[in-house]
């Protein structure tokens, strides 16, 4: 059975990402993807999907979604809330569950915060392939819907939803320990006293951000004099943090580019990209330094934790409100702006307020960490 | 020619490590990066490396991209390490029998005639002290090798630039280079597949796509390719333009654009 969801606003940016496209950095094709991969693989078992499944990842927030003629099941993950609309009226919800739209219906996601990326996993998604991969590259129009950011009016083809709603009985937690590096490949291109700072300053993610890369604001680095501020291209990887002549680090993302050729001063490690890669403008951060093996074991561990926070995935009716609420106080979802407290600033009020489950209406001002 | 390469391990995170030959470009050094590349793809057909992603030869080096979760670097490095020894070796035998890949003849309408992909000719042409009409001449005067791929999709590095015609890259990057554009930095020249920010000088428009997910390579120009250019008019710019779209959608790269005689391989 098929049915179609409509994207009635895109927010500030969102696209069609499964695990990307590696293989092709030798054509110049960067990997793409999911910035936070593991939250779409969260996403997508929450809904029984495939780990690897496309999904919408949207940026900032203010996306929404609406089922047409069928019901659709999907499922959210990241530090947002939610409010599902209905002639009828509104129920609020909490990211890191599966809901079911009635034809008709549409959800309205809140904005993201602390961090800057959230998905939504849907249900039998239907995506053709390009380059062995789904996710939209939309610099040079790979993947997704035409190679395109999603736009208002987008339809995409779905199963017809009637699962359960499931949801993690432990959300992810926000990490808000440096963010680790390896030094290198030409961290000899600058002073001792610029490696110092860059890994004991704070730097802060500016609001240059994007899927390709992150400028960071923060002290800026200098190369050494008798080595020069560009080298020859070279390979880069997602994780690369260059650093161009006026001394603000660059650190590459999914989307960027396959080589170049500003010095690169380190690398951060695979365990701790995608939470960079999440953070939302305006967090700080700091970085330090581990050796590979510290790193291989970090990667392993990650690994670790996600698979058991899928095995922990729970039918929605099995968890009351007191196990909410333990969650909330155990501050495992902190930092989520309520979609329902922004309610009325953004939306206009709607008389006939579902307001079924909200264990935590007082508590609605993102918190900043990191 | 000299023997003495030499190469060092750099760390590339704990997903990548790369193996630099050098740090310019050098025939010498993408030879050694070529056999490199060869000898660790025969090495992961064998099952003597796993968990390898994929690697990414440049001018003067080779990045291999592994996952952590599969394999580690103790035991990918020593591996890598032995066939780089072998690289250096037989890479001197395969400069004299490189690749001869095959030869293009891309047309290019030099200047800002049409649309604005051709801004920097004036500028670059009082830089070299030469009349524009030189500078057009001198840049379709020789055969450029491809050397690497990268940057964007289908983005080739071509090379060697006629030694008048070399300068740094622009001081101020433009945030928005066309794509189509003809450019030239250093001793290099390329064409800007698609729209994106660059430092290049440009010099002129390619109505040629240069990559495509529904072709069998994808890029239409591969290392080892050779590429020559050929002025052509802005009415006969505007004739390639109009064919682009077909040329992406079709099943195979556009192999009219090879040069006389070039048979597809």
């Amino acid at each position: 059975m098929n049915a179609v969801l409509e994207i009635v606003s895109p927010g500030a940016l969102a696209s069609l990402q499964d695990l990307g496209r590696p293989g092709f950095r030798r054509l110049g094709v960067p990997r793409s993807g999911a910035l936070q991969p593991d939250w779409l693989r969260l996403a997508n078992a929450l809904i029984g999907n495939a780990e690897d499944a496309p999904a919408i990842e949207f940026l900032v927030g203010g996306l929404v979604v609406r089922a047409l003629d069928s019901p659709v099941q999907l499922a959210l993950a990241g530090n947002f809330s939610a409010a599902v609309r209905s002639a009828g009226g509104r129920r609020c919800l909490d990211s890191w569950r599966s809901v079911t739209l009635a034809p008709g219906e549409a959800l309205h996601c809140g904005m993201l915060s602390p961090c800057r990326v959230g998905y939504l996993a849907l249900l039998g998604i239907c995506v053709p392939k390009q380059l062995g991969s789904a996710s939209t590259y939309a610099p040079a129009g790979l993947g997704g819907l035409d190679g395109r950011w999603l736009s208002p009016g987008v339809r995409l083809q779905v199963g017809e939803g009637s699962a359960g709603e499931q949801m993690l009985r432990t959300a992810p937690l926000l990490d808000t320990a440096p963010i680790r590096v390896l030094l290198g490949p030409q961290e000899d291109y600058f002073t001792a006293a610029s490696q110092a700072c860059f890994l004991s300053e704070v730097y802060q993610v500016s609001s240059a951000a994007d899927r390709m890369g992150m400028r960071l604001d923060g002290p800026m680095l200098r190369h050494r004099s008798d080595k020069g501020v560009e080298i020859t291209s070279d390979a880069t990887v997602p994780g690369s943090i260059q650093v161009p002549a006026q001394g603000q680090p660059i650190v590459l993302l999914a989307d960027g580019q396959t080589a170049g050729g500003y010095p690169k001063i380190a690398t951060v490690i695979s365990a701790d990209l995608p939470r960079l890669a999440a953070l939302a403008p305006g967090q700080r951060i700091r970085f330090a330094t581990v050796s590979v093996a510290a790193a291989e074991l970090a990667a392993r561990a990650s690994a670790a934790r996600l698979r058991a926070l899928i095995a922990d995935i729970v039918p929605l009716a099995a968890v009351g409100v007191l196990d909410l609420q333990a969650m909330y106080a155990a501050n495992l979802v902190s930092g989520v702006v309520d979609a329902c407290a922004l309610d009325s600033a953004i939306w206009p009020a709607t008389p006939a307020q579902e307001d079924w489950q909200n264990p935590r209406s007082s508590r609605n001002s993102p918190r900043e960490k990191g | 020619m000299t023997l003495s390469i030499s190469f060092r391990i750099l760390n590339a995170g704990d997903t990548a490590l790369t193996i630099e030959f050098g740090e310019r470009v050098e025939r010498r050094l993408l030879a050694a990066v070529t056999a490199l590349d060869a000898a660790l793809a025969r090495a992961i057909g064998s099952g003597e490396l796993h968990g390898i992603v994929e690697m990414v030869p440049t001018f003067r080096s080779l990045t291999v991209i592994y996952d952590p979760l599969l394999s580690t670097r103790a035991e990918i490095e020593p591996i890598v390490i032995r066939h780089a020894h072998a690289a250096l070796c037989s890479s001197v035998a395969m400069d004299r029998n490189a690749r001869r890949g095959r030869v293009w003849q891309l047309p290019v309408c030099y200047g800002d005639e049409i649309a604005a992909c051709g801004p920097d000719l004036d500028e670059l042409a009082q830089a070299c002290g030469l009349p524009p009409a030189e500078v057009i001449r001198l840049h379709a005067s020789v055969t450029y090798e491809v050397y690497m791929l990268g940057f964007l999709p289908g983005f080739a590095f071509m090379g060697d630039l006629p030694e008048l015609l070399s300068r740094p890259r622009r001081s101020e990057p433009r945030l928005r280079v066309p794509a189509g554009s003809v450019a030239t930095a250093g001793t290099l020249t390329a064409i800007y597949p698609w729209e994106s920010p660059g430092g290049w000088h440009l010099l002129g428009a390619c109505p040629v796509p240069l990559f495509s997910a529904n072709w069998p390579q994808a890029a239409l120009l591969l290392p080892g390719d050779r590429v020559r250019f050929r002025a052509v008019d802005a009415a006969e710019y505007r004739l390639l333009l109009a064919e682009m779209p077909e040329w992406y959608a079709a099943a195979r790269p556009p192999l009219a654009f090879l040069a006389d005689g070039e048979a597809d391989q």
